[in-house]
């Protein structure tokens, strides 16, 4: 959570909104943000944190584990549209990389605004692939594997 | 009048179930099918309570139209990583 309060304000200049959800209420979230989380990002995380007691929602989103009674983790993109572009789930002792859903979110971002396609590992700036007849057959002669990393 | 008190419990909304599903044949049902998640489809809609910037208030995710928006959930405050 606080590696995502670390990033928000390159997150919010890519037009995203962070909401995170629990199974805590919402009194349980102010505590630990006074209390643990501004202590490890100055000011503390800067989005919402959402109460979903009972598991309702975390049940919709298929990350809501009945024996343990809580959201494990999971983490979706949205579109503009109110459209799921990506999801990812994790078992609860692994946590997630922010630099990962930051490159998800740019290459959403520009498939959305170009048509293109972005390959294995696309980074910002990286080609990009133009799906049409044409590439069919012929990828690798405009891509190598190389250029997933 | 004056600001509303803070409620020991906040009743909200919870998943929402898109509107369309509600027709003549199932209006009798309480029980209305909710969408699942999945990529590619719409994200199925919620209300919940939240704290905010220091207060509470209550947050709607199709209140965010017209942004990107990254949904975390994770396991519970205090948790470890």
């Amino acid at each position: 959570m606080s590696a995502v309060a670390v990033k928000y304000d390159e997150l919010k200049g890519m037009d995203a909104q962070v909401l995170s959800i629990s199974t805590d209420s919402r009194f349980s979230h102010k505590i630990w943000q006074e209390g643990e989380l501004s202590e490890l990002v100055e000011g503390g995380v800067p989005f919402p944190m959402l109460s979903d007691q009972g598991g309702r929602v975390g049940t919709i989103y298929g990350v809501y584990d009945e024996a343990a009674g809580v959201n494990i983790r999971g983490r979706f993109i949205i579109d503009p549209d109110g459209i799921i572009q990506a999801m990812e789930v994790l078992t609860p002792s692994v946590g997630r990389n922010v630099s990962e859903l930051m490159r998800q979110l740019a290459a959403f971002q520009h498939v959305r605004a170009t048509g293109e396609a972005t390959p294995s590992g696309w980074q910002p700036g990286k080609p990009t692939l133009k799906p049409g007849p044409d590439l069919v057959g012929r990828v690798w002669e405009v891509w190598k594997t190389d250029m997933a990393f | 009048m004056g600001e509303k008190a803070l409620s020991c419990v906040e009743p909200t909304a919870g998943p929402i179930a898109p509107s369309a599903l509600e027709s003549e044949a199932e209006e009798k049902t309480t029980e209305v099918q909710m969408a699942t998640a999945s990529v590619g489809k719409e994200a199925p809609d919620f209300e919940l309570s939240a704290f905010v910037g220091g207060g509470f208030k209550n947050v709607k995710l199709s209140d965010h139209r017209g942004k990107w928006v990254v949904l975390c959930f994770y396991p519970g405050d205090f948790t470890f990583v």
